[in-house]
């Protein structure tokens, strides 16, 4: 039959081209699980994401690095919507992040509905941000119980797994001021996949914590990226960055400048700011390794 | 001075502590003073002690303890401290409706005193309103434009007789009170730290949610200790009940019997007994309560130092 001609209608069932992207992300078996173009965001005039494209597929672990200030940690949180993006749009999961799109007229999403989205979101931050009126286990037990309303004996069950999972399966009653940096921040992991998230977002998960704490936590997230987690994380550690991450992002002033495998963007970075950062990282590496060094034998 | 060779390694501390003259000082004057204290206590007969004991063991004076103080401060206090969540949660609202409304209880409740505003409650309200109709808004004005005999009343309560009650003195003393209780529990939402609402908000909890669950628990340990201050001032402030007028109320039952027996002094110290004996139970009570909600906050941490500087692991 003439299906040269007679094929353009069906092909393309969507309307415009901005929806033929979405309507393809949803359908198709590979699609990104996020999925960022040009998101803008500025504070006060002051322009903070200047058009960050990024896609990450299902069970990738995505690093973003860059000097602070660079809008990293300002691009994570739009993800999930603790800050609103001005321009751009998210996709998680196909569905637009923060607005419903009637035909080309964005809508605010409600509160409610927005909380539906962050539920399948799990986050963790830099300070831990764990709730200090509840012990470990009442940590992990809370949302579940509270948002997805699952009975108490299945999320304590659960939360208890989650607990041995991060190596804390000994401190379930320990509140969270009578556990160090490394068990706080184990337990705030805990914390975001009790609920079961399609993506976990990491926000400099380890630039709290004292030296000697931070290979504890790195352990875990290797682990939860090993069982296929899909992850975006902020961090400084390059050691981390260059092991775990399939993708690795850096970012300067708003904009991705370099993205790849990480073994060509740390090993061998083509833009010019990407190798004065990694450079800086470098040699306070080599200071700290130093310091550490003299602290191990002591003066004579 | 020359520092010691390391021959010499010393041992365990056994210092003199440091002498304070000055307490001891201090304890011989207050000694002396409560001395004359007692004595003029013993030898002023005017003070009638044996006669103020009998005062406070008075049935209408008991009453009056009972149901003016202890129960109008429950009352009150209940009332306040409701009243004064739910402003301070309309103060922080989005919508700026909801926040132009507290801010205006606010304004009037704290502008008024509570003595006039007792007063007003007691003979105003009923002179203004003399019959206080529950219905459909307006429902008179309906009725009467669509015809119809019933006026969309459902019950009437007769305000002169409600007015005096201990019921209004105990909604009016509330009323004011949840003005001030509005802004301290304001200042204890506001002490909790923004990351905690974050958290709650990445796991998917609502905005009611995150207040009940995870803010306001941590804003009580900000909340609870004013609270206390303000159910003993509270406790006090029951006294200007007799503004309403309402009689079974404690310092004005001790007077009349003061007046009435020509004891005026002893029925001072009578009343004087029973505030300090109810401030004094509420003061444990307050112990107790701080200590439930300041758990998990330093409570035996064997480790504080989290908090390295933000961004320290090398910018």
């Amino acid at each position: 039959m003439s299906d040269t001609t007679t094929s353009e209608p069906t092909s393309e069932p969507t309307s415009g081209p901005a929806t033929g992207t979405d309507a393809r992300s949803r359908t198709g078996e590979d699609q990104p699980l996020v999925r960022a173009l040009n998101v803008l965001k500025s504070f006060h005039g002051n322009e903070v994401l200047k058009g960050i494209d990024l896609d990450v597929h299902r069970g990738e672990v995505v690093c973003l690095l860059g000097p602070s200030g660079s809008g990293k940690t300002t691009f994570l949180r739009c993800i999930n919507q603790l800050e609103e993006i001005d321009g751009g749009r998210i996709w998680v999961d196909g569905d637009l992040v923060g607005f419903r799109d009637d035909g080309g007229q964005l809508h605010h999403l409600t509160d409610k509905q927005v909380a539906t989205q962050r539920r399948e979101i799990g986050m963790v931050f830099q300070r831990f941000n764990l709730f200090p009126h509840m012990t470990a286990l009442q940590n992990v037990m809370e949302a579940p119980v509270q948002v997805r309303r699952v009975g108490k004996k299945q999320a304590r069950a659960r939360a208890l797994e989650l607990l041995e999972q991060v190596g804390l399966g000994d401190k379930p009653n320990a509140y969270p001021a009578q556990l160090s940096g490394g068990q706080q921040q184990r337990v705030a992991i805990a914390r975001a996949l009790a609920m079961d998230p399609k993506l976990m977002l990491f926000d400099e998960p380890t630039s709290a914590l004292d030296p000697e704490l931070v290979g504890e936590v790195l352990r875990v997230m290797r682990e939860l990226a090993d069982q296929g987690m899909t992850m975006i994380v902020v961090t400084h550690e390059m050691g981390f960055a260059r092991d775990v991450a399939d993708h690795v992002v850096f970012m300067d002033g708003g904009v991705v400048v370099e993205q790849g495998k990480p073994k060509d963007v740390i090993s061998n970075p083509q833009h010019e700011r990407t190798q004065s950062f990694l450079k800086r990282m470098r040699a306070e590496d080599d200071e700290a390794a130093a310091d550490a060094e003299s602290l191990e034998t002591p003066d004579a | 001075m020359t520092t010691p060779t390391t021959d010499d390694r010393p041992g365990l501390i056994e210092a003199r502590p440091v002498r304070h003259p000055g307490r001891w000082v201090a304890l011989a004057v207050i000694i002396v003073l409560v001395a004359m204290l007692i004595s003029s206590f013993i030898t002023n007969e005017r003070w009638g002690f044996s006669k103020a004991l009998e005062i406070m063991n008075q049935k209408p004076v008991l009453e009056g303890l009972w149901k003016g103080t202890i129960v109008g401060t429950i009352g009150s206090m209940a009332i306040g401290i409701v009243g004064g969540v739910i402003i301070a949660i309309l103060r922080l609202s989005h919508n700026p409706v909801l926040r132009g409304v507290s801010f205006v209880y606010t304004w009037f409740f704290r502008g008024i005193p509570r003595l006039v505003l007792l007063a007003m409650i007691g003979s105003g309200v009923g002179f203004l309103y003399a019959n206080l109709d529950f219905g459909i808004p307006f429902g008179k004005q309906l009725a009467s434009l669509m015809g119809l005999s019933s006026d969309f009343t459902f019950f009437t309560l007769d305000v002169n007789q409600f007015s005096s009650s201990l019921l209004a003195g105990i909604i009016g003393l509330g009323l004011s009170e949840a003005a001030y209780m509005a802004e301290i529990a304001r200042a204890g939402i506001l002490s909790v730290d923004k990351g905690q609402n974050e958290a709650a908000a990445a796991l998917g909890m609502n905005r009611g949610q995150s207040m009940r669950r995870i803010v306001l628990p941590q804003a009580m340990r900000v909340i609870v200790p004013p609270t206390g201050n303000e159910t003993i001032a509270m406790v006090k402030d029951t006294s200007l009940l007799s503004a309403i007028p309402i009689i079974t109320e404690l310092f004005y039952q001790t007077r009349a019997i003061g007046t009435r027996t020509l004891q005026i002094m002893p029925s001072f110290v009578a009343v004087t007994a029973w505030y300090l004996l109810v401030g004094s139970v509420l003061m444990v009570g307050q112990y107790f309560l701080e200590r439930r909600f300041g758990r998990g906050f330093g409570t035996g941490a064997p480790n504080k130092r989290f908090a390295r500087p933000a961004g320290a692991g090398g910018a």
